[in-house]
């Protein structure tokens, strides 16, 4: 029993990577329609902003927290950038095209990251700096552990939850994003800037990817051009099971994926890990294609 | 239905011109084993890449796993050769028979979906495909499979990508490859007017991968060595952006496609990452400003799907009728 | 109503359908005698396209029958019902418009086709028979409906009135014996809709149809109709022929009411 909440305990950690990036994965979806292929990419370039931020505030004598928040900023902030100016300059041309030509694009805007990070970083791994010292806490008097790591991350994710939870109920652009995703037309009849709508719900979801980079660099310790391809498809998988556009669907389907392979690992598949979690892809595709949160969409006749 | 004849003649005699051409030049050694190893390349991706044309282009179901079925086809004949002894040809037909199994059994569950989901499933089987390989110690693991007798000939292979080109081009052009393209274009439509939807994507995948399935095992028969690696993500995409790059829908465009991607792939081998840069770009770049491809004669374009305006003061004569 | 010398060819019993808690059709029984031309008209929102989708099998009924030639089709899939002898158009056209005129309407005879997949990917000498056969009769309707010039025509090409005119050509080529059209004349004007309905009329003598017509425009409908159905609000308000219809007072208020 205690090593299964042990394992459930790690599974939260991996399973809140995933879940921040399922949101991007999950509010694109919802906007436009469009499995953002290029989003774990995003989420590789935010891990690398990361460090180089790391490195750099950390060689210049900033205390740790303050260097953790400066590089989750600055790498949001970049991160968010990229995603806007992918948004503009490949999505937006086709706003009017079929799902499948965008869907294509998006492939192609993925391999476009990842190899022109391959190209000017080189295709070997990188050793992420420590930020923090890493701690062991015990609990109750048990033999379950707990890494100061898994804490600031499930920190870090519930903090971002509850920003971005205030953005899409309370403020404007959270508004008009919902109003777009429910119906674009409308939402452009209403006087909502559809286009600046989309602009910011890539923003939003790539910086959140980015800070998933960042985590994952702090927890991992090491990071590559091609990392976010794995992580990538598997939050896609998170936020299918969550049921693709909605929010706390994202979230779940995070967080138990996460947990679901983290004890097919501590069983001692850690090499069947990735099989099942497209294996749970397809099995809730073919069964509730809408998700644990999703709803139904049918094709008008 | 003569002019149809005429141009599948005139083409099967080209086809042999070239043959014939090819096996003088590697016969008096004017082309070096280099030359020879991407003229198999080509035929092998040709083979992918029309088949995968078939799912894709003409039937519409946006498949991502193309290298899931090559992967099956490769791996069986692989071992029919190495540990059975079967002879070569059967060994490949064998393969692309299994692969095809493959297709209807992927076929079946995810027609339910379709778009964006299906090729999210399809890239779901490849991976899955992938990772059942790398983990079963009886086709190596990781380090696959190696010592594959190199059986795979010019004239085999020039035979095998014939014979794929000629059956998937016959298909698409009778009526159940219009059913197809039906489906493709509308598929509630093709419904209403009595297309057994299911049935014929389940055709498409199944002889789709059928072709990749034997792909995959001249391939696995002419460079040696097969690991999952070979058959992974990047496979299909490479495969997609051959069929894309000449004309979603055209087979034509499928076979130009592929050799001009196996160009790429050969001169830009030194520099892999150039290489993918360059797919990307052009995938990209050809979905906004030419969506129909290279080759894309068809009025089918990615871009414009919705019905045109409605142009209501145009006259109908129902006087004509008789 | 007298049908005792009639067959029925199409009895709709009772068939209701919702979406989520909106009920969309509530227990709408009707039916339909071989040989009839019957409209079925309402308000916007009434159901009417609803009751299409029903009768094709686009979604099946919640509840309810919907019998076909003495066969319950309620459920099927579209193309088995399609097969039984019920082919319909769409409200919003629905061609393949990358596909010729000829191939929409070859479509349809898919399911007529003699030879198999076996015989069309090794080109024997069957399936130039088959596809020949297949390309005749589907020239003949295109003739009928005025078409046959622009066969090669990319269909996305025509004009609108002409896309109109060939979904009804591709429905009509599958061979159905109850044709299902789905506001036919929507964009056209008096003109137009007038000779379409002549149309209409002159096929159905002439390949002895029963016709089941939506149409938004009560007053269109009234020349031609042998009887007439009203929808409102998912619910069969009033059956009859079109002078009971026009001074049934229910109908009147169903339509005044939208107006107001």
């Amino acid at each position: 029993m205690e090593y299964f909440i042990q394992q459930l305990i790690n599974g939260i950690s991996v399973g809140s990577i995933y879940a921040l990036i399922a949101l991007g994965y999950t509010m694109v979806y919802g906007i436009i329609k469009l499995i953002n292929f290029a989003h774990g990419d995003v989420f590789m370039v935010g891990s690398f902003i990361g460090l180089y931020s790391a490195r750099y505030l950390a060689n210049a004598g900033f205390p740790p927290v303050v260097v953790l928040i400066l590089s989750l900023v600055i790498s949001m902030t970049i991160s968010a950038l990229l995603g806007i100016t992918v948004e503009r300059l490949a999505y937006k041309p086709l706003r009017k095209s079929t799902r499948i030509a965008a869907l294509i694009t998006a492939i192609g805007v993925s391999f476009l990251l990842e190899y022109t990070g391959v190209l000017i970083l080189g295709p070997q791994a990188q050793g992420f700096p420590d930020i923090m010292d890493k701690k062991q806490y015990t609990l109750f008097g048990s033999s379950i552990q707990v890494e100061s790591n898994q804490v600031m991350i499930l920190l870090t994710t519930i903090i971002l939850m509850i920003i971005l939870q205030y953005i899409v109920r309370y403020t404007k652009t959270g508004k008009a994003m919902r109003a777009v995703s429910f119906d674009v037309e409308a939402a452009r009849l209403m006087g909502i800037n559809v286009d600046r709508t989309i602009s910011a719900t890539f923003a939003i979801g790539s910086a959140l990817a980015a800070a998933a980079g960042v985590i994952f660099g702090m927890t991992y310790n090491s990071v590559d051009p091609l990392m976010g391809v794995m992580p990538g498809l598997k939050a896609f998988v998170a936020a299918v099971l969550g049921g693709i556009g909605s929010i706390p669907g994202a979230l779940v389907g995070g967080l138990l994926l996460g947990t679901v392979e983290t004890e097919i690992s501590s069983l001692g598949f850690s090499s069947w890990r990735d099989g099942v979690a497209f294996a749970v892809l397809i099995l809730i595709l073919i069964f509730k294609p809408s998700g644990l949160f999703g709803k139904n969409v049918r094709e008008k006749v | 239905m003569k002019k149809l004849n005429k141009n599948f003649w005139v083409g099967i005699i080209a086809a042999l011109a070239f043959y014939g051409v090819v096996q003088v030049l590697l016969t008096t050694g004017i082309f070096t084993d280099v030359t020879r190893s991407m003229l198999l390349l080509i035929g092998v991706n040709i083979m992918l890449a029309v088949s995968l044309n078939l799912i894709t282009g003409i039937t519409g179901q946006f498949s991502i796993g193309h290298a899931g079925f090559m992967s099956v086809g490769a791996y069986t004949s692989a071992i029919l050769t190495l540990d059975y002894n079967v002879p070569f040809v059967p060994a490949i037909i064998a393969g692309g028979l299994l692969a095809a199994v493959f297709g209807v059994l992927i076929g079946m569950p995810t027609l339910r979906l379709n778009g964006d989901y299906l090729a999210i499933a399809t890239l779901g089987f490849g991976e899955i495909i992938r990772i059942i390989m790398l983990n079963t110690e009886y086709v190596g693991g990781a380090s696959g499979l190696s010592g594959i007798p190199a059986k795979t000939t010019w004239t085999m292979l020039f035979l095998f990508t014939l014979i794929t080109v000629v059956v998937i081009n016959n298909f698409i052009g009778s009526t159940h490859g219009r059913a197809c393209i039906a489906i493709r274009e509308n598929e509630i439509a093709a419904e209403a007017m009595g297309i057994n939807t299911t049935r014929y994507k389940i055709i498409a995948f199944t002889i789709g991968a059928l072709f990749a399935g034997m792909a995959g095992g001249l391939s696995a028969h002419t460079f040696y060595v097969i690991t999952p690696g070979s058959f992974n993500f990047l496979k299909s995409f490479e495969i997609i952006v051959m069929v894309v790059l000449g004309g979603l829908g055209s087979t034509a465009g499928s076979i130009v496609g592929a050799v001009f991607v196996t160009l790429l792939y050969t001169y830009l081998r030194e520099f892999p990452e150039w290489r993918m840069i360059i797919y990307s770009i052009v995938l990209i770049l050809m979905m906004i400003f030419r969506p129909s491809g290279l080759l894309g004669k068809t009025k089918f374009s990615l871009g414009k799907f919705g019905k045109k305006e409605a142009k209501a003061n145009d006259a109908i004569s129902e006087n004509s009728a008789p | 109503m007298t049908q005792s010398a009639k067959t029925v060819l199409l009895d709709v019993k009772e068939a209701s359908r919702s979406f989520g808690g909106l009920k969309a059709l509530s227990e709408v029984s009707l039916h339909i005698d071989t040989g009839e031309l019957i409209g079925l008209i309402g308000p916007n929102g009434a159901g009417k396209t609803t009751l299409f989708n029903l009768l094709t099998g686009v979604y099946p009924p919640s509840t309810g029958s919907i019998i076909l030639n003495n066969e319950s089709i309620g459920g099927m899939k579209p193309y088995k019902i399609n097969h039984k002898g019920a082919a319909r158009t769409f409200q919003n056209i629905r061609l393949f418009t990358s596909m010729t005129v000829l191939e929409n309407v070859k479509i349809a005879f898919h399911q007529h086709a003699r030879h198999s997949l076996f015989t069309s990917m090794l080109r024997l000498p069957k399936h130039f028979k088959g596809e020949d056969e297949i390309t005749q009769k589907a020239m003949d309707i295109l003739k009928i409906f005025d078409l046959d010039e622009q066969s090669e025509e990319v269909a996305s090409n025509l004009s609108y009135g002409n896309q109109r005119r060939l979904e009804i050509a591709r429905a009509l080529a599958a061979g159905p014996k109850l044709l299902l059209l789905d506001e036919p004349a929507a964009g056209m004007n008096p003109n137009e809709t007038r000779d379409l309905m002549n149309l209409i009329a002159w096929i159905r003598k002439e390949f002895d149809l029963t016709i089941l017509l939506i149409e938004h425009d009560m007053s269109l409908v009234m020349g031609v109709c042998d009887r007439i159905y009203v929808l409102d609000r998912g619910m069969l308000i009033a059956n009859g022929t079109p002078t009971e219809i026009r001074s049934n007072p229910k109908v009147i208020e169903a339509y005044l009411g939208q107006e107001a």
